[in-house]
């Protein structure tokens, strides 16, 4: 045993931390590839919540849930990037202010 | 033991997330993303999840980086212009941020005492009990999920293949 223990509660705030650096990076950058990026950092941050309420409450399900997101945070980046590369081949660019063909 | 190392690895990533929000290149975010990657799985092992962490390193750190710093080649993506913020943006923006993050953690604090204690290596899943929730409780999820995965691969092909014309 330590001096100072580390808790749940710890886990949170570092949680809590990363998505708001995420949310952060996804509103500031431009640049698609780098948001996409920050969306993964989010997903990160939502995984360690699992990952620390399942040991938290001594159950396996957290972890299993961990994985879920993880399954879905991979079909989102191979999708998203398929759309990136798509976007690139037609208008040349991957500056998210650039790409206003739904903007008036 | 346990508290240095969460307090080494927290710090890592935290300070490499900043690190992804702030770097110019697209190729220095996603180094900086490895990093967080890589200090988080260790964050796993202090929380007795070993089958997590090794996921961690392999699709995350391994396969999906290695998809963005190839599509970051491919698309010879450069720096990016120092964008137009307005000014209350850039004034306030930090300041309200860390003000949340304080006050999130003074409420988790509070609420810390009765919510008790992780200590380590005193509650180990192994592959084994994963595996068993996921195939007996979580079947039907997983399942799901693997048509997912199924319309995700087919999606990326669709999109990212040339058109013939």
């Amino acid at each position: 045993m330590s001096l100072y223990p580390i808790t749940t509660a710890h886990y949170v705030i570092l949680s809590g931390a990363l998505l708001l650096i995420g949310a952060a990076g996804l509103l500031m950058r431009r640049n698609i590839i780098v948001m996409l990026m920050a969306i993964e950092l989010i997903l990160n941050a939502v995984n360690i919540n699992l990952v620390a309420f399942s040991k938290h409450w001594q159950q396996v399900t957290g972890q299993v849930f961990a994985i879920f997101v993880i399954t879905v945070a991979v079909a989102e980046a191979a999708v998203g990037l398929g759309i990136l590369i798509a976007l690139f081949r037609h208008r040349g660019t991957v500056i998210a202010d650039e790409i206003d063909l739904l903007k008036w | 033991m346990d508290l240095i190392l969460f307090i080494l690895f927290a710090t890592i990533a935290v300070v490499c997330g900043i690190s992804l929000v702030v770097q110019k290149h697209p190729i220095g975010s996603a180094l900086s993303l490895i990093g967080v990657m890589g200090s988080l799985a260790v964050l796993y092992l202090l929380l007795g999840a070993e089958f997590i962490a090794a996921v961690q390193l392999i699709v995350y750190a391994g396969a999906i980086m290695v998809l963005f710093v190839f599509v970051i080649m491919l698309l010879n993506a450069g720096e990016e212009a120092p964008g137009g913020k307005s000014w209350p943006s850039r004034l306030l923006g930090v300041p309200l941020l860390t003000v949340f993050l304080g006050l999130l953690a003074y409420l988790m604090q509070l609420m810390a005492p009765s919510m008790g204690m992780v200590t380590f290596g005193s509650f180990n899943t192994g592959a084994k009990e994963l595996g068993r929730s996921l195939f007996n409780n979580y079947l039907l999820p997983f399942e799901v999920t693997s048509v997912l995965v199924l319309i995700a691969i087919l999606g990326a092909i669709v999109l990212a293949r040339k058109e013939i014309d």
